[in-house]
């Protein structure tokens, strides 16, 4: 059982719901990730999903897009970005941890090479924002053979039958974009969201994280009603950005934001999936 | 030089795949929301390139409205100029908005209007396909806006009036480069964001499938009427083609319609900006390497580390950091030859051909000039080169006027 599996499993015996906060590695400097990492756990984050700084982030909006702009700024890169998941590794072997990103930094480094380096780092799982199910068969594989997960993303207009597919190739989780647009955007419905993982359900039994537009705890407490984990991003890496010139105080800006998320989620009563 | 053709031209070309691969390139490599427009769109364009209705109305609108079919010109005193081939251009600058980018607009704002869109958006970097973005949406009256990157909007003005005055909403992009790549980036970011109501023109045959396919379909129009002006006008093909490529789409364009011909070589013509070896230029084909970017996998400009880098051109319509999937894949198999011309080699063939024949090219299409004035010697008399003139220079005046020190 891979750890990310493990980790939903025993957060199910315990009526909890995954908190899953996304950082990107290297923002605002790279000896920053690591005690945000650590400090992220230490306030309730049960996955870390770490983003890859990329040129050309598409799918993100101006939040994440800025972080990627920074991080690069340090000359960060996918290599760099495993050392820092190594680095972390060496204290914290529980807590599963999900590559974000896009393709072409992996196309770039060779997937076979990717795939044994990442794995070695202590990658759990791989989240390729620009790479759907049908271009994927060769690396998935790969990824298999590493024992990582592949995580797919399901969004408000997938289709019955991508729900199947991605139900059938993804492992971990499904990380389902709550709304249509790009990171940090808008404002979310909560019936909507409910009616889709519903329909979602139908499909697959692997566990659901939420994504997009989930700004504060309360948002965070409603969809731990919904699914099996939140996932956190834009509204961390705002903390970060405001306190960019001062890492101690963005250090207690995640810290708190995830707490109060951490609390508001246990608070709220046990969800009936 | 020679005009070579590694390709076997009795195999049969049919590409893309159902899935929009040709060869390893192109593909669909878009976040998940985008799947479901894109097929949409997909099905929509299969649909309506058979619809004999459609075609009729597209065909109306290129002969009324944008004024083709464009002359083929024989620019004989050029070709004796060099003494050696023939010199014929093919006229896309005569075009309505002064350039090819049009032809492909007609037809997507058409489809969009076929798809009960009502909103479109592009993305524009010289901002030619921006204006004949606009241009289309005005006389089709639906809401258009254009993102343009920070640093072409001020490099731009004119056509940044031309889009506003027109209707259009320009929206300056202030992310990473600030340039061609960054506004196609915060398009797309649009379109996940709108996705029910709009319709993306892209300018170019990148992106996802069928983007590359769709847009080298309505700029095929270029090839082949080519095909017949060339034999009616001298009695055979030309012994080789010439276009300028940022993302492709004219180049394509002459191009499709070619490839089965053993006879007619293709040579794509790149922006080698400063030069190749100091690294400051768009030429992916001659320079870059295979990645994925903006919907599609095909010659990229990058680092070691799989980040783009930016590019450098005189000429902004090239200044692309990618480069449509099928050049890819006519340079991998050996049916395209891929070159690259410096901004400086660029200017000799403005001012060649504005001097010479009275015609003043967009600084895009100078680079075919020039490569055409290398090659032309090294040929025999009777032999015949047919340049795409995709675009007219009125828009690069102040571009020329600031690098030869010259004040308006």
């Amino acid at each position: 059982m891979s750890r990310l599996t493990h980790r939903f499993e025993d957060l199910r015996q315990q009526g909890r719901t995954a908190l899953i906060p996304f950082i990107t590695a290297g923002d605002p400097h790279p000896s920053f990730t690591v005690p945000a990492l650590h400090a992220l756990v230490k306030a309730g984050a049960n996955i870390i999903e770490v983003g890859v700084p990329f040129s050309d982030p598409m799918a993100d909006g101006p939040v994440i897009q800025r972080a990627s702009e920074r991080s690069l700024a340090h000359k960060m890169s996918l290599r760099k970005t495993l050392e820092l998941v190594k680095q972390f590794r060496t204290e914290d072997n529980e807590t599963p941890i999900v590559l974000m990103g896009y393709l072409n930094p992996i196309e770039a480094m060779g997937y076979a090479a990717f795939c044994a380096q990442a794995a070695a780092s202590g990658v759990d799982g791989v989240l390729t924002v620009d790479m759907p199910p049908e271009e994927a068969s060769e690396f998935l594989e790969l990824l298999k053979a590493q024992e990582m997960d592949p995580i797919f993303l399901l969004a408000p207009n997938s289709t019955e039958a991508r729900i199947q597919k991605m139900g059938a190739m993804g492992r971990g989780y499904l990380y389902y974009v709550a709304l249509k647009g790009v990171t940090g955007a808008g404002h979310l419905d909560l019936a909507e969201v409910e009616k889709k993982l519903k329909e979602i359900r139908q499909w697959t039994s692997l566990p659901l994280a939420v994504g997009f537009g989930v700004k504060n705890a309360e948002t965070a407490a409603a969809l731990g009603h919904l699914a099996e984990g939140v996932v956190v991003g834009s509204a961390l890496v705002s903390l970060i950005e405001a306190s960019k010139e001062h890492p101690a105080d963005a250090l207690l800006g995640i810290t708190d934001l995830m707490s109060s998320m951490r609390h508001a989620l246990d608070a709220a009563p046990g969800s009936s999936f | 030089m020679t005009l070579t053709i590694e390709f076997n031209t009795t195999e049969p070309y049919n590409f893309p795949d159902e899935r929009g691969h040709f060869g390893p390139y192109g593909g669909v490599f878009v976040a998940e929301t985008l799947m479901e427009p894109i097929d949409e769109l997909g099905i929509a364009y299969e649909r309506y390139m058979k619809d004999p209705e459609f075609l009729k109305e597209l065909d109306r609108d290129l002969q009324h409205y944008v004024g083709r079919p464009s002359p083929i010109y024989h620019a004989e005193r050029m070709s004796r100029h060099f003494g050696g081939a023939q010199i014929f251009l093919k006229r896309e600058d005569l075009n309505h908005t002064g350039a090819h980018k049009v032809n492909n607009t007609i037809g997507q704002a058409l489809l969009a209007q076929r798809m009960g869109k009502t909103r479109i958006i592009a993305e524009t970097g010289a901002g030619q396909h921006g204006v004949a973005t606009a241009t289309v949406a005005a006389r089709l009256g639906l809401e258009c806006v254009v993102y343009m990157g920070e640093v072409d909007v001020a490099r731009q003005a004119q056509n940044v009036l031309r889009m506003r005055l027109l209707g259009a909403t320009v929206v300056p992009v202030a992310s990473g480069s600030k340039t061609l790549k960054d506004a196609l980036n915060e398009a797309m970011r649009d379109w996940v964001t709108h996705v029910d109501d709009t319709f993306y023109i892209i300018g170019t045959v990148a992106g996802p499938h069928p983007y590359p396919a769709m847009v080298r379909d309505f700029q095929s129009v270029i090839g082949r009427e080519s095909r017949e002006q060339m034999m009616t006008q001298t009695g055979r093909l030309p012994n080789a083609l010439i276009a300028c490529v940022g993302g492709g789409s004219n180049a394509i364009g002459l191009f499709h319609p070619f490839i089965g011909d053993a006879d007619v070589a293709m040579i794509g013509v790149e922006a080698a900006g400063d030069g190749i070896e100091t690294g400051r230029h768009s030429a992916p084909l001659s320079a870059g390497r295979p990645g994925v970017l903006h919907g599609n996998r095909t010659y990229l400009m990058e680092d070691d580390d799989g980040e783009i880098i930016e590019t450098h051109s005189i000429s902004a319509g090239l200044d692309y950091p990618g480069v449509g999937p099928e050049h890819a894949w006519l340079k991998d198999i050996g049916r395209a030859q891929y070159v690259a011309i410096t901004d400086t080699e660029a200017m000799e063939g403005f001012h060649t051909l504005t001097r010479m024949e009275g015609i003043i090219p967009a600084l895009e299409s100078s680079h075919a000039i020039a490569y055409a004035m290398k090659l032309a010697p090294t040929l025999d008399q009777d032999q015949q080169i047919l340049i795409n003139l995709s675009g007219r220079g009125d828009k690069d005046i102040n571009t020329i006027a600031a690098r030869e020190g010259i004040t308006l």
